[in-house]
């Protein structure tokens, strides 16, 4: 397995929204390749001839009828929120998107 | 944008001297269940912000999605309609991206594995030729929160400070339906791709699926547009053998007036840049209704990686071929077949159908005939007056009339009292503008307003002898055979009763007298 390099921690990063400093970029890179290492160990499991698999049980088709059931209410589920107003989550402006 | 300057664009038939446009159309359709895809949620339009939400759908630690039974049959039912495969085991991915919209930070999406796959939609154009797009997939999804950006001078994301999320919306069931790259069109590009939204649209209302109220977002385009340089004819072969251009997207095109413009204009843009020696940026366009143009966007970059996975919390679908077979027993007529039957049923000629296709009136007019109207009367009442001003407001005819309150039992009474020979059709027409106007029924505005012919044939008789009194040299070319002459007369026999009287009844009279 390849290692993982300061570009794709960048990358994650920048993906998660993350910010990083230096110190904390090149700190990460070591801490999550020790991770990916230990991980790695189950890439040495014997998979020839085993098909890929997602999901532990043989189920399909697991649905509900589409009836309405009751919703948690605007009051709780601002409850949770940081910062609010006029009913909705605030959130940050996010730049250099649309 | 106030930033945004105008691009530079080549007249459209010199462009397509030049370059082959090749087209793929993205639709994504709100389905109308009653329950949100992954939680019992409700789907209500217009609901108090953030009231229509659950742990689930606000993807709260330990809340497990279940998939909505309604909302798989839809899309399976769809797949069928667009003449698609249907998978006959599938799974949903999470497509994981930062952004407020969706509060689970992943949008739960099937990635190469759709519900449906390898379908096409025959699309008739204006000249009554078809057009076949062919479909890529269609895909089951959940749609996005709302955001409203704060302390922007136009409410767009740029110059905000803040923004605020309503998630009524998040986990509505969407089907995302994508062409395959639609290439032969030539210079009919954009008329095909409002076409196809158009008779998408019509299926899809069919179907019983979707709202399909692209000024509401329950349906939206985006339009993939490329040019690649004119070597032939459209369908040539070496045309079609040359490789396809750069590609932008415009996003949320949301009439399909603006598809066709918006597809127009990015084949005069991109035009324009080729022929210039330039080379086309792969990117997200801003549409704008109000300029009819697109301003750039997003460019692609590293932040589109999705890092797609198999959504662990949801099991495969599984259609049984039975199942399948159901529901394809369950499909309507296909809209282009009925409007042939409804074509025949109603007696129009070619170009009138195409008329009442164009102006969205099939259904009104199907409503209006069931409600007593003739199919002559309906189409005429319906293509006047009320279609002329929801033309003129911009909007398509069912919506304006919905607005206003006009209803096919509006047009069916209105026709039942001309029939009756209540109204003559000058009174008919005022008759309506009273019913736009919302002074009520037909009947009630006809009373209100005192418009009733005169039913006194006395009234009628005296005023025929007075006209033809009056014009001797008409009366004898009448009495010579020359019928057509009766036409002035009844005009003054309709003056002389002040319109309130029956012309065909007028000109019996006078040719009774005359023959
Ligand atoms: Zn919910």
């Amino acid at each position: 397995m390849s290692s993982l390099s300061r570009d794709d921690v960048a990358h994650l990063a920048g993906l998660a929204r993350i910010e990083l400093s230096d110190a904390e970029l090149d700190r990460m890179v070591g801490e999550l390749g020790v991770i990916l290492e230990s991980v790695a160990k189950v890439q040495q499991a014997p998979t020839e001839g085993v098909a890929p698999m997602s999901h532990p049980m043989p189920l399909t088709n697991v649905t509900r009828p589409d009836v309405v059931r009751p919703s948690l209410g605007a009051e709780a589920v601002l409850a949770g929120a940081p910062e609010a107003e006029q009913q909705r989550f605030s959130v940050p402006r996010i730049l250099d998107e649309d | 944008m106030s930033t945004a300057t105008a691009d530079a664009v080549m007249d459209y038939d010199e462009a397509m001297g030049k370059f082959d446009p090749v087209m793929g159309l993205e639709v994504h359709v709100e389905l109308h269940t009653a329950t949100k895809m992954f939680c019992g949620c409700p789907t209500e339009f217009g609901a108090e912000p953030n009231s229509q939400v659950c742990p689930v759908c606000l993807g709260l630690p330990g809340a497990l999605p279940v998939v909505n039974e309604k909302a798989v049959e839809s899309a399976i039912r769809i797949g069928l309609a667009l003449n698609c495969e249907i998978a006959e085991w599938c799974r949903f991915a999470r497509k994981n991206y930062f952004y407020p919209d969706m509060p689970k930070n992943f949008q739960t999406s099937q990635y190469d594995e759709p519900i449906a796959f390898e379908g096409y939609l025959d699309v008739e154009l204006e000249d009554g030729s078809t057009y076949r797009v062919e479909i890529e997939r269609a895909h089951m999804e959940e749609d996005t929160g709302k955001s409203l950006h704060i302390g922007g001078a136009t409410g767009r994301i740029h110059g905000a400070d803040h923004s605020l999320v309503d998630y009524n919306r998040a986990g509505i069931p969407l089907i995302e339906i994508v062409t395959k790259p639609m290439v032969g069109a030539g210079e009919r590009a954009p008329e095909v791709a409002k076409a196809y939204v158009s008779a998408l649209r019509d299926l899809l209302r069919a179907l019983d699926v979707s709202d399909v109220k692209m000024e509401q977002g329950s349906m939206r385009c985006d339009a993939n547009v490329s040019l690649r340089p004119r070597v032939g004819a459209p369908l040539d072969e070496a045309q079609l053998a040359v490789p396809l251009g750069t590609r932008t997207e415009t996003k949320n095109v949301n009439s399909l007036r603006s598809v066709e413009r918006a597809v127009r204009y990015e084949i005069s843009r991109h035009a324009a840049i080729l022929d210039g020696g330039g080379s086309i940026l792969q990117e997200t366009r801003h549409w704008h209704e109000d300029t009819g143009i697109t301003t750039s966007g997003r460019v692609k970059s590293d932040a589109e990686d999705y890092r797609y996975f198999p959504e662990p919390d949801l099991v495969p679908v599984a259609p049984t071929r039975e199942t399948v077979e159901a529901l394809r027993g369950t499909l309507p007529e296909p809209p282009g077949l009925r409007r042939k039957r409804l074509q025949s049923d109603w007696g129009y000629s070619d170009l009138e159908m195409r008329d009442v296709v164009n102006a969205g009136a099939v259904e009104l007019i199907e409503e209006t005939v069931a409600a007593g109207a003739s199919a002559a009367a309906a189409r005429k009442w319906w293509l006047g007056e009320p279609s002329r001003r929801a033309n003129a407001e911009g909007q398509d005819i069912v919506s304006y009339a919905a607005g206003l309150g006009l209803t096919p039992a509006h047009i069916a009474e209105l026709d039942g009292l001309v029939a009756a020979g209540r109204l003559n059709d000058s009174m008919a027409r005022q008759v309506l503008d009273g019913v736009l106007a919302g002074e009520g029924t037909p009947t009630a505005v006809a009373d209100a307003r005192g418009l009733e012919l005169v039913q006194d044939d006395g009234a009628l008789e005296a005023a025929v002898d007075k006209v033809i009194d009056a014009n001797p040299d008409v009366a004898a070319k009448i009495r010579d055979g020359k019928v057509t002459a009766a036409g002035a007369l009844i005009g003054q026999v309709m003056k002389e009763m002040k319109g309130q009287a029956d012309a065909g009844k007028a000109r019996e009279l006078i040719l009774a007298k005359l023959q």
